[in-house]
C-alpha cells in the first residue's frame, strides 16, 4: 500500500497524501460496514442448526481474522523497521498495534457469547482459544513495550523485535483446528475445493469483513498521522530546549 | 419485528455482542480523533513560537533573515 511505496516514505509526503486519501477510506468504510450490517441482521437466513445464532459469525469472524491480519502488518512493518530503517515503519506498527488489540478482544468476547449457547461453555482452554488470548497478550506486551522505555528509538527496535519473536503465534492460530482435536470448528473458508459456506452468508460476511478492513486502514492512517505530529512535537520542545539554553548562559 | 429483537430466543447473545462490537469500534475512533486534535493543538502551539530566523547563531548568516520561514508537518 502506501506505506511501500517509497515516494510516500517522507512524513511530510504522508502526511499530503492521507490527509487526500483519508476521508474516502472513511466513507467507503461506513458504507460497507452499514451494508454488511443490513445484510447480517436482515438479509442472511437463520441457520438450520445453529439459528439465529449465526448472526454471530458476521461480527465474530471479521474480527479474528483482523486480529491475525493486523499482527502480520505489525510483523511486516516491524520487519521493515530492523531490516531498512523506513522511517514510517515503526510507526506504522505502534499505530496498528490497539487496532488489533481492539480486534483480538472482540474475536474473544464475541466467540465467549457464541459459544455458550452453542457449545455450553463461555471458555475452554482448546488450542485455538488459548493461542487467540496469546496474541492478545502479545499485543498488550507490544503496547506497554512502547510506552515503558523512555528513549522511542530503542523503544521501536524492542517492541520490533517482541513483534517478530510473537508472530509464529499467527500460524499456530491458523492450524491449530488441525493439528489438535479442537473445540472450535474447523475452517469453511480457505479450503482446497473453495468455501463450504453458503452464498447467502458467504455474502455478508465477505462484506463485513471488506468493511473490518476498510475500518483499520482509516484508523491506521489516523493514527499514524497522530505519531507523525507528535515526534513533531517532540522535536519542537528539543529544538525550544537547545535554543533556550545558550541564551540561558551569554 | 418482536421476533427480530428476538432472535429465536438467543437474544440475550446477540445483541450484546453486537452491542459491545459497536461499542469497542467507535470507542477506539473517538480515542484515536481526539490523540489527533490534541497532537494537531500541541503542534499548532509550538510552532507559533518557533519562526526559523529566531533561531539563527551567531556567525551564521541567513539567505534572508527577515522572512519567518514555516517549516510544517
Amino acid at each position: 500500500m502506501f506505506k511501500i511505496n517509497l515516494e510516500h516514505a517522507n512524513p511530510k509526503r504522508f502526511m499530503d497524501f492521507s490527509a487526500k486519501l483519508l476521508p474516502w477510506v472513511w466513507v467507503l468504510a461506513a458504507g460497507l460496514m452499514a451494508t454488511g450490517l443490513y445484510m447480517a441482521l436482515f438479509v442472511a437466513p437463520p441457520d438450520y442448526q445453529q439459528g439465529e445464532t449465526v448472526r454471530m459469525m458476521f461480527i465474530h469472524v471479521p474480527a479474528a481474522s483482523m486480529a491475525q491480519m493486523v499482527y502480520m502488518f505489525m510483523a511486516l512493518a516491524s520487519a521493515i523497521a530492523l531490516i531498512m530503517k523506513h522511517p514510517l515503519a515503526d510507526m506504522a506498527a505502534k499505530a496498528a498495534a490497539p487496532i488489533g488489540a481492539a480486534f483480538t478482544l472482540l474475536a474473544l468476547i464475541t466467540g465467549s457469547l457464541w459459544g455458550k449457547p452453542m457449545w455450553g461453555t463461555w471458555w475452554v482452554w482448546d488450542a485455538r482459544l488459548t493461542s487467540v488470548l496469546v496474541l492478545f497478550f502479545l499485543y498488550i506486551g507490544y503496547m506497554a513495550l512502547w510506552e515503558a522505555m523512555e528513549e522511542p528509538v530503542k523503544a521501536a527496535k524492542a517492541a520490533a523485535v517482541l513483534c517478530l519473536v510473537g508472530v509464529v503465534n499467527i500460524p499456530v492460530i491458523k492450524f491449530s483446528v488441525e493439528w489438535w482435536n479442537t473445540l472450535h470448528q474447523p475452517t469453511s473458508l480457505v479450503k482446497i475445493d473453495g468455501p463450504s459456506i453458503h452464498s447467502s452468508m458467504l455474502w455478508p460476511l465477505a462484506v463485513m469483513a471488506a468493511a473490518y478492513g476498510l475500518f483499520f486502514a482509516a484508523l491506521l492512517i489516523l493514527r499514524m498521522r497522530t505519531e507523525i505530529l507528535k515526534r513533531r512535537v517532540r522535536s519542537l520542545q528539543l529544538s525550544r530546549a537547545r535554543s533556550a539554553s545558550p541564551e540561558a548562559h551569554a | 419485528m418482536s421476533e427480530f429483537f428476538n432472535m429465536g430466543g438467543y437474544a440475550a447473545y446477540i445483541w450484546p455482542a453486537y452491542g459491545i462490537s459497536a461499542l469497542v469500534l467507535i470507542g477506539l475512533i473517538w480515542q484515536s480523533l481526539a490523540s489527533y486534535r490534541h497532537a494537531t493543538r500541541e503542534v499548532a502551539g509550538l510552532e507559533e513560537g518557533t519562526p526559523v530566523y529566531s533561531q539563527k547563531r551567531p556567525g551564521s548568516s541567513d539567505a534572508d533573515p527577515g522572512s519567518p520561514q514555516k517549516t510544517g508537518p
